[in-house]
């Protein structure tokens, strides 16, 4: 874990020590969960993301299947 | 205009009867209703009305999940068990960008790379942005997706889309929601004889059974609904009705109609009527 940064996550402030994307979900408890991931708009695959380092301001988007018409 | 669409009758597009099936992207489909899964009073209603209508495809979407909520691994084990396919919309995005993020999310989530392209124009009327639907989907077709482009009637956007790579369109009946059944026959008429040999879906405005039927005789190839169902007051039996509806406007296609006139003619035999000298 590194320095404390300042994120959006689902559009709600958020502090986190976590580096990267995948670790940014397991401290907010979503480890194991079915969910996609996007990063400043742009979708980032579950492949990528323990490599995906994360900076202050970005904008992070969990998703996860919901009902659609 | 074309001479193709001039001299378009609308027979002309009646398949044999026995060899009808609808294929998209090379699946063969028994159903010709596609249903929504929103908006239903509860996930057993929802499992029901999937069930009466018979249909093999139903719409999800993608949404924010917070850590502790669960909704979505609940819902996805219940749409699992349904034993349709997912096609998955990215509804409530703005702009092109939106949208291609969206579906590489749904794409991801739901393992299809079948994808309901929505970018909306207006909140009040939820028509499509047509110049973002042309840019969201000549992106994601060439990422190997396989597009349901939620468009309009109009026939640029239609040429253009199928240029991008479409397989089919999916022209609205009406605003999204609103119950208004096919609010501009001629136009749809029209997009249909121009596309003969395209696979139409008409999603959205859809009310009553009877717009369901009627865009069927039309000669449109499926209708994609979700309100009309999950807002019914007896959305199970409804699902059943819609489910109803749609093979009787197919099979009335299918048949043949006859043609309407302005001028009354007797339906039993004038020769041989009594009395008839004495008029």
């Amino acid at each position: 874990m590194g320095a404390v940064l300042e994120v959006v996550v689902n559009g709600a402030q958020a502090r986190t020590r976590a580096r990267t994307l995948a670790e940014l979900l397991v401290e907010l408890g979503y480890g194991g969960t079915k969910v996609a991931t996007a990063r400043n708009g742009d979708f980032v695959p579950l492949r990528k993301r323990d490599t995906v380092e994360l900076s202050g301001g970005d904008t992070i988007e969990i998703v996860s299947p919901r009902q659609g018409g | 205009m074309t001479d193709t669409m001039a001299n378009m009758k609308p027979d002309a597009r009646r398949p044999a009867v026995g060899r009808d099936s609808l294929e998209v992207y090379g699946t063969g489909l028994g159903s010709r209703l596609f249903l929504g899964t929103a908006q239903y009073p509860s996930p057993q209603v929802l499992e029901r009305a999937v069930k009466a209508a018979g249909v093999d495809v139903v719409t999800v979407s993608v949404r924010r999940e917070g850590a502790r909520d669960k909704g979505g691994q609940r819902f996805w084990e219940l749409i699992s068990g349904l034993g349709v396919r997912v096609l998955p919309n990215t509804a409530g995005c703005r702009t092109a960008r939106e949208a291609i993020a969206t579906a590489e999310m749904a794409r991801e989530l739901f393992d299809t790379d079948w994808v309901k392209v929505e970018v909306i124009a207006n909140d009040d009327t939820l028509q499509p942005d047509l110049f973002g639907l042309v840019e969201a989907t000549t992106t994601l077709v060439r990422e190997g997706f396989k597009v349901f482009p939620y468009t309009t009637e109009d026939l640029g956007a239609a040429e253009r889309l199928l240029a991008a790579g479409c397989q089919l369109l999916m022209p609205w009946g009406a605003p999204i929601g609103t119950g208004r059944g096919l609010a501009n026959p001629y136009a749809l008429r029209t997009l249909r004889n121009y596309f003969p040999g395209v696979p139409l879906i008409v999603d959205a405005g859809i009310g009553a059974p009877s717009h369901a039927a009627q865009a069927m005789e039309m000669g449109f190839d499926a209708v994609l609904l979700n309100t009309a169902v999950a807002k019914a007051g007896d959305p199970v039996a409804m699902a059943e009705a819609f489910g109803a509806a749609v093979r009787a406007g197919r099979t009335a296609f299918v048949a043949g109609m006859m043609e309407v006139r302005d001028m009354a003619a007797p339906s039993t035999p004038v020769a041989g009527t009594p009395f008839f000298d004495l008029k």
